[in-house]
């Protein structure tokens, strides 16, 4: 079973749909477009399961890369095409091809123009997402992280809203930046390494002053992607303008992409340096976790009070990462998970009545749960599982975090804890003031509410978020031995470069 | 000294071409105007034939014709690339200059003898066959460029170009007979070994330097001797545009390589500051002034100058990781601009050819593949990953991080940020805008091959990008090695 190349499979395969709809899907007919839908939700599909057997396969008490392959790129400059998964990048795999079915499906109706090209893009996305998380060379991994920008960015500009050309050049052109220098980092971190290598350059140890310099340039990168407070500004307009499945993959995984790299970069490449520069992270995130949480209260369109929850659990994230103990960390990455599925089905939610009305604006709603009910259930499921109610996914992994935040400083702990609070405030009253109140207005008394399909969409979501929050151990498994070595290999690699002589610091 | 008959055959392609010339021109004037695409077609059998020819040549460095010639990787890796770029364009001029009405069979025949120049701009070993090549390379151009008699801004855009680069060549030769003066030779070898030693240069060598460095950055349209390019570009026939912003640009950059590392290889840090700021500011303002240009032709010059900017960033660094940088990135380049120039030549609405950007509005609904093959070349020259475009960056990169270069690296990478606006605005135009009139179909079974191959190679370059990659190294350590 390990012996094929499971990982290279489920990058790949949504390429083979893309071929197959490129070769048998000519013209425009009905008939063409609804194949065209099909093969997409199959491909889909089948990669899900086959990212599955990635689960079956991975031993959670290997702390290492597994199901690893290996093959010659360009030899000479010491680049292979290197691909593995450990316990941290594994469930980011089957996240993202768990969210692409449901996007296909939520597209099902609302995309309408140019549906071909639709799918084209989705499908190229889902190959550069699993591929940049199983990627362990650095020229493999930028091509991936890089490249998801050209389906996005045509995703956002071509099936956007009004604003759509600003958002996806914003996107664009704030990514691009943050990733170039990025593109430096790398290339000087190769003259140090002599190779491309991921899991060789993490064993390189590198000077302080350099580190210092490598650090920020890569965290021009991720702080864009993940997005931290004050670079975060472009998440709110491509939010608004993409449409609802461009929403959840840019929620779902793309702002995971920053939090993953610097678990995968940051952290163990540059000890010394994540150490030194640990308390702007701090003081970032939690202005993110307070100030967005304030500016989401004051929002008027449903999307962009999603788009700035999502800057605020990001800080969350980062605050649990730059803890730098097992419970911070652990704390991250399943807070990560549980947002991916949370804020992907809020945007859905956000879909289902903008499908229906064509206005994301907050007030034109009111009292949808007299005739909606079903969909009422749903949207209060999901906002408590994003305001972090125990027994959903949310609880989880706040509780983790602002644990991991309390072991290392009390004061970040409790400012973070108030974010919850306001987290709380804004959800709350954003579902008040769309599902309770009178049902006056003639166009929202007419709508209908969830049909099969969009059941068959939230109820996947719905059994996730309830299976992280009620049995979080199946996840946390997963993820203990590799965060474990990841600590070991930071506190390690500190305590060297101290001399040993600090060693309190080092045991933190 | 006795004299001996020279070795001929590290020559034998540039004989062979001028061989081929000559005959093609008797040939046309025997049969007249009618006779265009016959003879279109041998040009380009020549040219390949050329290239077959150079391929051929092996590698080891032989110095022949009492040291004005050289041949070596360098030379093969560069001649090739020219030889097959020309022939490219020559496939791309065919077609158009017969729906054009401007067909003549001159026009492929003095593409040929540019390209001969171009060939000896790369084997120039000596000041004088330097010359020798750059100007039979230039007059050929000049011509052409002004080819469309007819038109006043073709012939404006000859005489422009015949004027500035009539300028240029006076600033290099003016600069050469500076070096020939205090240095006490044109030979590329004895100049080198002049300052191997360590010698400090005298004042005069340095400032010949300086003016031949001037005379062929205007050549290669770096900052600030750019001026030209904008003009000449909008002015001439797009396909002599295409040609000018493929092969005499790789020319007149291995030219300008072989001549810094050869013989000025050893006065480094005296040159290495004037390409830093030429490499920068190219980019820069590549990437500024191309913004608000609204004709593709212009933008391209921009976009060109820009290019040129990067490519010095590899030739700044003046090491063999450098050089192989610069070479990879003319390699890349040349494909995407001839695809780039292939989809210029494809924008016909009823009948005339249209050159404002607006005019490729809503090309993904009314011609996908064509809009396709532009967006791979746009985000290839943006330098986005997976990209061909991407691994040119990267290597030129590469070798200014290793020569410690960080702040050149830094403006690098940015401007090219900069320069990703204007690429995504034709993506924008051709994706998100509604389409506003179909283009005509122009059934060119050339172009469209062009168009497939070049656009293929530059998307799937990252499948197998070892040999080319590896022709590069071995091509730029054999100027090293000497």
């Amino acid at each position: 079973m390990a012996s094929w190349p499971l990982l290279s499979f489920t990058t790949f395969l949504p390429l083979a749909g893309v071929a197959l709809i490129l070769l048998f899907c000519r013209g425009n007919t009905p008939d063409v477009v609804r194949n065209v839908r099909y093969v997409a939700l199959w491909t889909t599909v089948i990669t899900f399961v086959l990212s599955l057997f990635i689960w079956f396969n991975f031993d959670p008490r290997n702390p290492g890369y597994q199901l690893v392959e290996k093959a010659e790129w360009i030899p000479e400059f010491g680049i292979s095409y290197h691909m593995g998964v450990d316990g941290i990048s594994m469930l980011f795999v089957i996240l993202s091809t768990f969210l692409m079915p449901l996007c296909i499906l939520s597209s099902w109706e609302a995309v309408q123009t140019r549906v071909k090209e639709y799918m084209i893009a989705f499908l190229v996305l889902e190959t550069l997402m699993v591929g940049m998380f199983c990627a362990l060379d650095f020229v493999l991994f930028y091509m991936f992280f890089e490249g998801v920008l050209i389906p996005m960015f045509l995703i956002i500009g071509v099936w956007g809203g009004a604003r759509r050309v600003y958002a996806a050049f914003k996107f664009f052109l704030y990514t691009l930046l943050g990733s170039v220098l990025m593109l430096l980092a790398i290339l000087a971190m190769y003259f140090a390494a002599g190779t491309t290598d991921i899991p060789t350059i993490t064993a390189t140890h590198f000077p302080r002053n350099m580190q210092l310099w490598l650090w920020l340039a890569f965290f021009a990168s991720f702080a864009v992607k993940v997005p931290m407070w004050p670079v975060h500004t472009w998440l709110p307009d491509a939010h608004v303008e993409a449409p609802t499945a461009g929403s959840v993959i840019l929620a779902g995984v793309l702002l995971k992409m920053g939090g993953y790299g610097f678990l995968r970069f940051n952290i163990p490449m540059l000890p010394e340096a994540t150490e030194y520069f640990a308390p702007l992270v701090y003081t970032l995130s939690i202005v993110a976790v307070i100030y967005t949480s304030l500016v989401a209260l004051a929002q008027e369109d449903m999307k962009k009070l999603i788009a700035y929850s999502s800057v605020a659990h990001m800080g969350f994230v980062t605050i649990g990462m730059f803890a730098l103990n097992q419970q911070g960390i652990e704390g991250s990455i399943f807070t990560m998970l549980s947002h991916g599925i949370v804020s992907g089905a809020l945007f859905l939610c956000v879909g289902v009545v903008y499908d229906r009305l064509h206005t994301r604006e907050i007030a034109r709603y009111g009292g949808l749960v007299k005739n909606m009910p079903k969909y009422a259930v749903v949207f209060l499921f999901m906002t408590m599982a994003s305001v972090g109610l125990p027994g959903t996914s949310g609880f989880v992994g706040e509780f983790l975090v602002l644990l991991g935040a309390f072991r290392d400083n009390t004061w970040v702990a409790f400012l973070a804890a108030t974010g919850m609070v306001l987290g709380a405030a804004y959800a709350l009253w954003l579902f008040r003031r769309v599902v309770y109140g009178k049902l006056v207005k003639p166009d929202v008394r007419a709508m209908f509410d969830l049909n099969t399909r969009e059941v068959a969409i939230f109820l996947p979501l719905i059994a996730v978020v309830l299976w992280m929050g009620v049995y979080p151990n199946t996840f946390l498994n997963v993820t203990s031995a590799s965060v474990g070595q990841l600590i070991q290999t930071y506190q390690t690699k500190l305590a060297a470069a101290q001399g040993g002589a600090d060693v309190s610091v080092a045991a933190r | 000294m006795t004299a001996v008959f020279p070795d001929i055959w590290p020559a034998l392609p540039e004989i062979f071409l001028a061989c081929a010339g000559m005959a093609l021109l008797l040939i046309g004037v025997f049969r007249g105007d009618g006779f265009t695409r016959p003879i279109g077609y041998m040009t380009m059998v020549a040219l390949l034939l050329a290239a077959i020819l150079t391929m051929g040549y092996g590698t080891g460095r032989v110095v022949t014709f009492n040291g004005l010639f050289v041949m070596d990787a360098f030379g093969v890796f560069m001649k090739v690339l020219i030889l097959v770029a020309a022939s490219l364009s020559v496939l791309l001029a065919l077609g158009f200059n017969e729906r054009e009405k401007m067909a003549r069979f001159e026009f492929p025949v003095l593409m040929l003898f540019a390209t001969l120049g171009m060939l000896m701009m790369v084997s120039a070993n000596d000041l004088i066959s330097l010359y020798v090549g750059l100007e039979t390379q230039s007059l050929a151009l000049y011509v052409i460029a002004a080819f469309r008699r007819d038109s006043a801004k073709s012939s404006e855009a000859g005489l422009k170009y015949f004027v500035l680069g009539s300028l240029s060549s006076g600033m290099l030769l003016y600069g050469a007979s500076m070096v020939y003066g205090f240095a006490g030779t044109t030979s590329f070898d004895k100049i080198a070994a002049l300052f191997a030693g360590g010698a400090h240069p005298s004042v005069g060598v340095i400032i010949g330097l300086v003016f031949v460095t001037a005379g062929l950055a205007f050549k290669i349209s770096a900052v600030p001797f750019h001026m030209w390019t904008p003009d000449v570009y909008e002015g001439a026939p797009t396909p002599v545009t295409a040609f000018f912003a493929a092969a005499p640009k790789v020319a007149a950059i291995a030219l300008f390589t072989r001549l810094l590392i050869e013989p000025f290889g050893h006065l480094a840090h005296q040159w290495q500051q004037i390409i830093i700021v030429s490499s920068i500011l190219s980019m820069s303002l590549g990437a500024f002034a191309a913004i608000t240009q609204s004709n593709i032709k212009r933008l391209m010059a921009y976009s060109s100058i820009g290019h040129v900017g990067y490519a010095l960033v590899g030739l700044a660094s003046g090491t063999q990781e450098g050089v192989r940088g610069v070479l990879i990135y003319m390699a890349v380049y040349v494909v995407m601009n001839i695809g780039t120039f292939a989809v210029i030549l494809c924008m016909k609405q009823q009948g005339r050819m249209v050159e404002e950007i607006k005019d490729l509005a809503g090309l993904s609904r009314t011609n996908p593949m064509l809009a396709g093959a532009m967006a791979v070349f746009m985000f290839s020259m943006a330098g986005i990953p997976p990209m061909a475009g991407f691994f040119s960056k990267l290597y030129v990169f590469l070798a200014a991080i290793e020569a410690q270069l960080y702040t050149l690296a830094v403006i690098g990478v940015l401007t090219s940020v900069v320069g990703a606006y204007y690429y995504l605005r034709i993506i924008k135009i051709m994706y998100f805008d509604e389409p506003v009139e179909a283009f005509d179909k122009i059934g060119d079974d050339g172009m469209t091959g062009i168009l497939i191959a070049t656009g293929l190679f530059t998307l799937l370059f990252f499948v197998v990008p070892a040999p080319i990659l590896n022709y590069a190294a071995a091509a730029a350590a054999s100027l090293f090695a000497g």
